[in-house]
């Protein structure tokens, strides 16, 4: 009972080992990240759902469980969902007023291989309409705030699981990345996030934006918090067609590896004109950490990097525009008030359940795919992928890992980005590559820039998510940017 | 705010090598945006549609930067990981759920999904 | 003018599987609404298809008995359109890559203006053969002025074939349709149960003057699920086109509904509206491939195919073409056939009793061979006795009705109702009586009338009441009559 009250500062690794010891119990744990969120969530909107009651009593068959001598090293440990994964008996939005009376009837493979290693749920947090957003701003249930300052956005699509994190209301969330829409939420919020490999982590429950970039992943305080999530999500599942048969290595068996010898590669288009000079200068700091830890970083070229911008917005609207087809509001979701005919069901229950983000790329989409333009957007955008991914074989053949900045910025001030969906778009940059090539990346806290924190960006092989753990804990040994925490939230 | 978000638009814009996507190539008309809309079936405010032409004429001015390079002798990439289709046995593994399924329906009878008469 | 009609089919064949294409959801006909609709089949949010390995067994075997390509390389690609029986907004179907094209069949089919009886034949191509989900049912009954949606059906999987437009009469349709409604049923494919909707037609249709070279603009028929309402459907709309066009209007390019009720298409303008099905790869599911091995293992899985069969039945059983042709035309029918050989019968009185005797019964009383009381097993005891003389073909008969009627065996009704064909010494001596006692008529015989013949065919059944075997009675009034 003693240590409890200041459970938020601690990493997911420690609270394990706490819990181990019989410091506090789950209960304790569970409560105490519920009395902050009560407290506190009001100024950051993290959370669309708090489900206490659950959590507590699922807290109380972990303590339970350990008891009984069978909790593992997750056991009793509290997160939180991004309201993107379907939790049976509880609401799953998506951040959509289209979802907003949507109780999912099952679980997410996320969420069941979670909650079998014995973690406990303590909510589902705010998103970007159906994960369509670098802000949080398109969200149905408003706006989230980023800790670090409440003027700003904590990034998107995953930025109440990043915010929430960022603001010690849980110890672990869960999040997807179509685009970057993890690695750039935990850049603006301070904390570390992994985009696992396409294909790693099943995408059955996780509600689809585009069924070829969506990926899930994880966000908690260290790398080595990361890679205790990502051990228990990962893996074959039979309900995702695209889910890789790959064998689950140990991620954190090789944490403390010698990075000795490593070569990182710096691609030249990651550091042109635009990017921020304050965060350019701290993220050629962890760089220089980097060589310091004996690492050979070698210059490499993705010359169609740039692209990427342009092809992304032309697949995930692509699919999306299908994938969201089946909200017609005649099995689930939002209905229009007595609609006159089918015709009008579909048009005013679509037109009412969706924002205006969300309108765009529907309408993008179908127009990308639509008659006449198909071979000119669509099939033009696949091929530019395959350029893109091609490119990063090649860079792939002479380093092990590929390091540069998250995004060009620090967060932006909420509403900066309003009406301009191109320049929202263009702040995707570095991110939305690794999606078309489906390779793993992570965000690792690297600084602060004015205040607000940066994150520097690791870049790894397909299925080579152990290489990049190892990268950011040995940095994480010789940095603490990780375990700040924001003054307000402390 | 107006000056972060135009400093803002100018990095991107060059750190993302792409041209200014304010002098438009394509340009929907209106009537196209409300045709694209309704085949994806979204009633759109009449006030609202030059709004969207103009916001989705700049989405596809970005787009077409595609067209810097040449793609011709390059196969289209479906997948990231180019893998096969697995299978799965032939194996009825569902149970009746209908009654929990259908608790979200907003409108159902005998065990129907209730729609706007249906004329074909 | 003379014209030409033109017709290409899309068949839909509903293929036998005991889960859906993308779920684990049964197909059981007839199950209570929404009862086999999984979440996957209502399209909840973040479900992924999983594709039924059946399926692509179904498919190849299709491919391999059509003369077509089996495609190593296939892919599922999303047809997006709205309606309440599409729960997803789209339908998996297959666009660009199907899984069978490039093949062909050959049909027979009565020929107008052809006087010598026999069938005239022509191949059709195949032009692809690729693999769907169905969507599910829309209820028009009244619930407070609204449509019920049942979605038990939807993602039951479908194998649409298409044909190339070669056809050019209805016969000639009808002719297709059925050859590839008995391949689906030989190769176990499809039930073929056109009542439940599991075997399915679309016709486009066209006409244009005879000699012309480019085709003339075609509407798609719909709805056509029997043998009568397409020959119907297809020349009704023939008529109309030609009609409008006789009338100085154009045919144009719409789907038509057949009304069998009304015997007319009307348009179904409603589903015409902008259609852009925005076909794309579908990202949930990936290319399905296929090798050397799994196409030589399919091949070696067939059935031997219709026209293997009647070949064979003529060569083996020394059948005419029309028995032949009659018993291959459906796989169960063939191997009713077999099975009743197989106990020891004379294979042209077979054929002719499946063909003649047990298809009469079967057609008076409305049942399917499946239902038949008669087994193949029964049929065949009793085709045994009728050709080791145990049976006269009177008598068969009968034990056939008694057959039918629940009484057993052949062996149990002949010995419950102690049919025995009379001694053939006992004949005789009738015979040499007759003979005997009709001189004049004998000497009218002898002296080349062969009409008295009857006659004395006449006395002898009289005198036997009708138990002698004609064949016996016959063949000895013959030998005696010559003196």
């Amino acid at each position: 009972m003693t240590s409890h009250t200041t459970v938020h500062t601690r990493t997911l690794a420690e609270l394990s080992a706490g819990l181990a010891a019989g410091d506090y119990t789950s209960v304790e744990l569970t409560k105490a990240c519920l009395s902050r969120i009560e407290q506190h969530d009001g100024e950051i909107n993290s959370f669309i759902t708090v489900t206490a009651d659950n959590a507590l009593a699922a807290a109380k068959v972990a303590d339970d469980r350990r008891a009984a001598g069978s909790a593992g090293p997750l056991t009793g440990i509290p997160l939180a969902h991004k309201d993107i994964f379907c939790t049976q008996g509880v609401k799953t939005s998506c951040g959509s007023k289209m979802l907003d009376n949507f109780v999912a009837p099952y679980d997410a493979t996320v969420v069941s291989r979670l909650q079998e290693a014995g973690m406990v749920t303590l909510g589902k947090t705010n998103l970007d309409e159906f994960a369509m957003g670098s802000t949080n701003e398109s969200s149905f249930f408003g706006a989230v705030r980023n800790p670090w300052n409440t003027a700003c956005v904590p990034g998107g699509s995953s930025g109440g699981s990043a915010a929430a994190l960022a603001a010690g209301f849980a110890p672990a969330a869960t999040g997807t990345d179509t685009g970057g829409s993890i690695r750039q939420p935990a850049s603006f919020c301070g904390v570390t996030g992994i985009k696992p490999t396409y294909g790693r982590v099943s995408r059955w429950g996780m509600i689809a934006y585009a069924s070829s970039l969506d990926q899930g992943g994880v966000f908690a305080k260290t790398a080595e918090d990361c890679g205790m999530l990502l051990q228990a999500i990962s893996g074959f599942d039979e309900k995702d067609s695209t889910s890789a048969d790959e064998a689950v290595p140990d991620f954190n068996g090789g944490l403390n590896s010698d990075l000795k010898g490593k070569k990182i590669g710096v691609p030249t288009e990651f550091f042109g004109e635009g990017l921020d000079a304050e965060v350019k200068a701290l993220i050629e700091t962890a760089l220089k950490q980097y060589e310091a830890m004996g690492c050979e970083l070698v210059e490499v070229s993705l010359p169609h990097m740039h692209l990427s911008v342009p092809a992304y917005y032309v697949v995930a609207p692509a699919e999306a525009s299908s994938n969201l087809s089946r909200f017609d509001g005649v099995r689930y979701g939002h209905r229009c008030d007595n609609p006159e005919d089918l015709a009008d069901l579909y048009l005013r229950s679509r037109a009412e359940g969706f924002g205006d983000e969300v309108k765009r790329r529907i309408m993008i989409g179908a127009y990308a795919l639509s008659a006449g333009y198909y071979d000119a957007y669509y099939l033009k955008a696949q091929r530019i992928r395959r350029l893109i991914r091609d490119d990063f074989t090649k860079a792939f053949e002479s380093v092990d890992a590929i390091a540069g900045p998250v995004a060009p910025t620090t967060a932006f001030k909420l509403g900066a980005m309003k009406g301009d969906p191109v320049q929202m778009y263009l702040s995707d940059v570095y991110t939305l590559a690794l999606n078309l090539a489906g390779l793993p990346g992570m965000s690792v806290p690297a600084g602060f820039a004015d205040g607000m924190p940066v994150g520097l960006q690791l870049i790894g092989k397909h299925f080579d998510e152990a290489g990049l753990l190892n990268l950011a804990h040995q940095y994480q040994q010789k940095t603490d940017w990780h375990s700040k925490m924001p003054a307000a939230f402390a | 705010m107006l000056r972060q978000g135009l400093k803002l638009m100018n990095q991107q814009v060059a750190v993302s090598g792409l041209k200014i996507p304010g002098v438009m190539k394509m340009s929907l008309t209106t009537e196209k945006v409300e045709q694209i809309a309704y085949l994806a079936r979204l009633a759109l405010d009449a006030k609202a549609v030059p709004e969207y032409a103009e916001n989705l004429s700049s989405i596809l001015a970005l787009v077409e930067q595609m067209d810097t390079v040449n793609t011709d002798n390059v196969e289209p990439l479906a997948h990231p990981l180019e893998l096969t289709q697995r299978l799965r046995a032939d194996v009825v593994t569902e149970q009746d759920h209908r009654d929990d399924y259908q608790q979200s329906a907003p409108a159902t009878e005998a065990g129907l999904y209730l729609v706007p008469q249906v004329i074909d | 003018m003379e014209w030409e009609t033109v017709i290409g089919l899309e068949i839909h064949a509903q293929l036998t599987t005991n889960s859906k294409i993308f779920s684990g959801s049964a197909t059981t006909f007839g199950a209570e609404p929404n009862t086999q609709a999984s979440l996957v089949d209502l399209a909840m949010p973040g479900v992924l298809p999983v594709l039924n390995a059946e399926v692509i067994n179904c498919a190849a075997k299709f491919g391999l008995a059509s003369n077509s390509t089996v495609a190593k390389h296939s892919v599922f690609a999303r047809k997006n359109y709205f309606y309440p029986d599409l729960p997803k907004g789209y339908q998996i179907s297959q666009m660009e890559l199907p899984i069978v094209h490039d093949g062909y069949l050959d049909i027979e089919f009565e020929a107008a203006g052809k006087s010598d009886g026999k069938l005239a034949t022509k191949r059709v191509g195949i032009t692809r053969a690729h693999l769907e989900e169905d969507a599910g049912k829309s209820l028009h009954e009244d619930f407070q002025g609204m449509t019920g949606i049942d979605l038990n059906r939807a993602g039951t999987p479908l194998l649409e074939i298409v044909s190339e437009p070669e056809m050019s009469s209805a016969k000639e349709a009808v002719a297709y349709m059925k050859k590839i409604h008995s391949l689906v049923r030989y190769l176990g494919i499809s039930d073929g149960n056109m009542q439940e909707g599991s075997f399915r037609c679309d016709a486009n249709v066209s006409v244009r003057p005879v000699g012309q070279k480019e085709l003339g603009t075609r509407a798609e028929v719909k709805n056509l699920n029997s043998f009568r309402f397409i020959e119907k459907a297809i020349n009704h709309e023939v008529e109309r086109q030609i009609d409008l066009i006789e009338a100085g209007g154009a045919v144009v390019q719409e789907t038509r509904l057949y009304d069998p009720d009304k015997d007319e298409t009307r348009s179904m303008r409603s589903k015409e509206e902008a259609n852009d099905y925005r076909y794309f790869p579908d990202p949930d599911l990936l290319p399905v491939v296929i090798d050397d091995a799994f196409i030589e293992a399919i091949r070696a899985e067939l059935p031997e195919l219709p026209d293997a069969k009647r070949a064979r039945f003529e060569s083996e059983f020394k059948l005419g073409a029309d028995d032949a042709r009659q018993l291959t035309a459906s796989r169960e029918v063939a191997d009713y056939f077999e099975a009743a050989l197989a106990a020891g019968g004379e294979p042209k009185q077979a054929a002719n009793w499946v063909n003649v005797e047990l298809a009469g019964a079967l057609n008076k009383a409305d049942l399917s061979l499946g239902e038949s009381p008669v087994t193949a097993e029964m049929l065949g005891g009793m085709l045994k006795r009728l050709a080791d003389g145990g049976l006269t073909s009177k008598m068969a008969k009968e034990v056939f009705a008694a057959m039918w009627d629940g009484e057993g065996s052949a062996d149990e009704v002949i010995e419950k109702r102690g049919l025995k064909p009379t001694d053939s010494s006992e004949v005789e001596g009738i015979i040499d009586g007759i003979i005997a006692a009709n001189p004049g008529q004998v000497e009218q015989f002898r002296s080349g009338k062969e009409k008295v013949f009857g006659f004395f065919v006449g006395q002898a059944m009289k005198a036997t009441k009708g138990q002698a075997d004609p064949k016996q009675v016959n063949d000895l009034l013959r030998a005696k009559l010559k003196g």
